[in-house]
């Protein structure tokens, strides 16, 4: 579990996160939703260490991740995982030794172990075959589910994904959603997915929490979403005429 | 208003070294990363080294052939310039300019792309020392490697200068008198030393240009161009202190 409690970050005199507070629950999808430049992005980077907040706590099972010292954070940091919008694979080496990195710098496994597990993450998300392939040879969708795979090869217990959907037909967005959410669900991680994908809201949002302007505007479930009255979040998810019309229709 | 933004700069460049050189975490994937950068800056340099150093070698060799040397000077006179211009200062401080394009702008646009791309960001998130894993062998490298540069280098300009004795502007006698007369073991040393202390300015800053990168490929662009210049202003300053200090 992740707590997040009075957070706030300021770039000079521009205040971009103001007093949020929220959790975000283990075994769950989290996601953290919001018009670009609400300030998502920014939040997701001070609950990851690539920022630091101006004040307030945010707790990983109790442990305080701002005031922990350089070695604690870098050990805490192994119990992560991350998916970034571009996939951040490292383009100099083939896909199979992406997925092995953190485990040949972190784990004490042998050579083959390494290999059978990454082989076991890449067959998790549906790659297998494509171990020796660079990773600018593979599609946008299959760079992450490589990422995923990565991701997950330690095991770790915090999942973050930052826009994982970006620039993905729907079909393979769904795909991508999926894989996440069994993920999530199998080996009981505490994911956050930051997302303005709407289809992924609805699609695996168990728990979403609206940022609008830098502060925590609504928190609830996707199946609250269509009945929630707050203004500001409808009109931020019913902006196209298809979600109004469902909308209509379930009313 | 430039003094702050040079003290800036280099309390910055501080900092990463700081970073840079502390003990890698996982041995085996820094002897990985080490042999990799000394094949890639230093194996791959060699090809340009030797044409480069070869043709120079020629040319200085007829220039003073035809401008200096007349019946009045010692026969050793081409042949002893040759050599002490090559060992003293074209095999460590030219070459190691020449060197600040090829491997700078390489270094430099390597750690910006992956800057910009979010790989350094993945591994600082991952819990790696980021400068420690990309910046450590690239320096220690290339520092290896630059005194087998250095060597081959005064080689192909020794060998370079020997080739004009077959188009007729000097004879073989004549360049091996003034190749071995007074030749001094030293200036060999000196010029490693040397090269190897460019070494590390080429390294070191170049990746500082890289690893600081905001915004995109413009920007890595950018980030290349200032490391190719900075790398070259510092080599020819260290140039001057060091010389008096190696004669």
């Amino acid at each position: 579990m992740i707590e997040v409690k009075h957070l706030f970050k300021s770039f000079e005199d521009k205040d971009v996160l103001i007093d949020i507070s929220t959790t975000f629950s283990p075994g769950k999808t989290n996601l953290i939703i919001g018009q670009s430049g609400s300030g998502k992005t920014v939040l997701m980077k001070n609950l990851v260490g690539l920022l630091r907040p101006t004040s307030g706590e945010v707790l990983y099972d109790g442990r305080d991740f701002v005031s922990m010292n350089k070695k604690e954070r870098v050990l805490l940091r192994r119990e992560m995982g991350m998916i970034f919008q571009s996939g951040a694979l490292f383009d100099s080496i083939s896909v199979l030794e992406n997925v092995m990195f953190p485990l040949d710098m972190f784990s004490d496994m042998n050579e083959a172990d390494r290999i059978t597990r990454a082989k076991f993450c890449l067959d998790r998300v549906d790659l297998k075959g494509a171990e020796h392939k660079m990773p600018g040879e593979l599609s946008g969708g299959m760079q992450k589910r490589v990422a995923i795979a990565r991701a997950i090869a330690l095991n770790p217990k915090y999942l973050f994904c930052d826009e994982p959907n970006s620039g993905l037909d729907p079909k393979t967005s769904l795909v991508i959603d999926e894989l996440i959410s069994g993920i999530t669900h199998e080996f009981g991680m505490t994911t956050i997915i930051n997302t303005h994908d709407m289809n992924s809201v609805m699609g695996i949002g168990e728990n979403i929490i609206f940022i609008y302007k830098g502060r925590k505007e609504w928190q609830g479930t996707s199946g609250e979403i269509m009945t929630s009255t707050n203004e500001k979040l409808n009109n931020f998810i019913f902006a196209s005429d298809l979600f109004r019309k469902i909308k209509e229709v379930n009313h | 208003m430039i003094i702050l933004k040079f003290i800036a700069a280099f309390g910055r460049y501080l900092d990463l070294m700081g970073k840079t050189f502390s003990l890698p975490e996982r041995m085996r994937m820094f002897w990985r990363q080490y042999t990799k950068e000394m094949a890639q800056l230093g194996v791959d340099s060699i090809g340009i080294v030797l044409l480069i150093s070869f043709f120079i070698g020629a040319v200085i060799c007829i220039q003073i052939k035809v401008n200096i040397a007349s019946s009045w000077m010692p026969a050793f006179t081409t042949g002893y310039t040759t050599r002490e211009i090559m060992l003293l200062e074209f095999s460590s401080s030219i070459m190691c300019l020449i060197l600040a394009g090829k491997v700078g702008s390489n270094v430099a646009s390597e750690i910006g792309t992956m800057r910009v791309t979010q790989q350094i960001d993945a591994l600082e998130i991952m819990g790696v020392n980021s400068a420690s894993y990309l910046i450590l062998p690239k320096i220690l490298g290339l520092m290896t490697m630059i005194p087998f540069l250095v060597i081959f280098s005064i080689a192909a300009g020794l060998g370079g200068a020997y080739a004009t004795t077959f188009a007729g502007i000097i004879t073989m006698d004549e360049l091996n008198i003034g190749f071995h007369y007074d030749f001094k073991q030293w200036f060999i040393w000196a010029s490693i030393i040397k090269s190897v202390c460019y070494a590390f300015i080429i390294s070191s800053v170049s990746c500082y240009h890289g690893y600081y990168v905001e915004g995109g490929s413009f920007d890595v662009g950018k980030a290349s161009t200032n490391a190719v210049v900075s790398s070259s202003m510092l080599i020819l300053f260290a140039d001057i202190f060091l010389t008096p200090l190696l004669a």
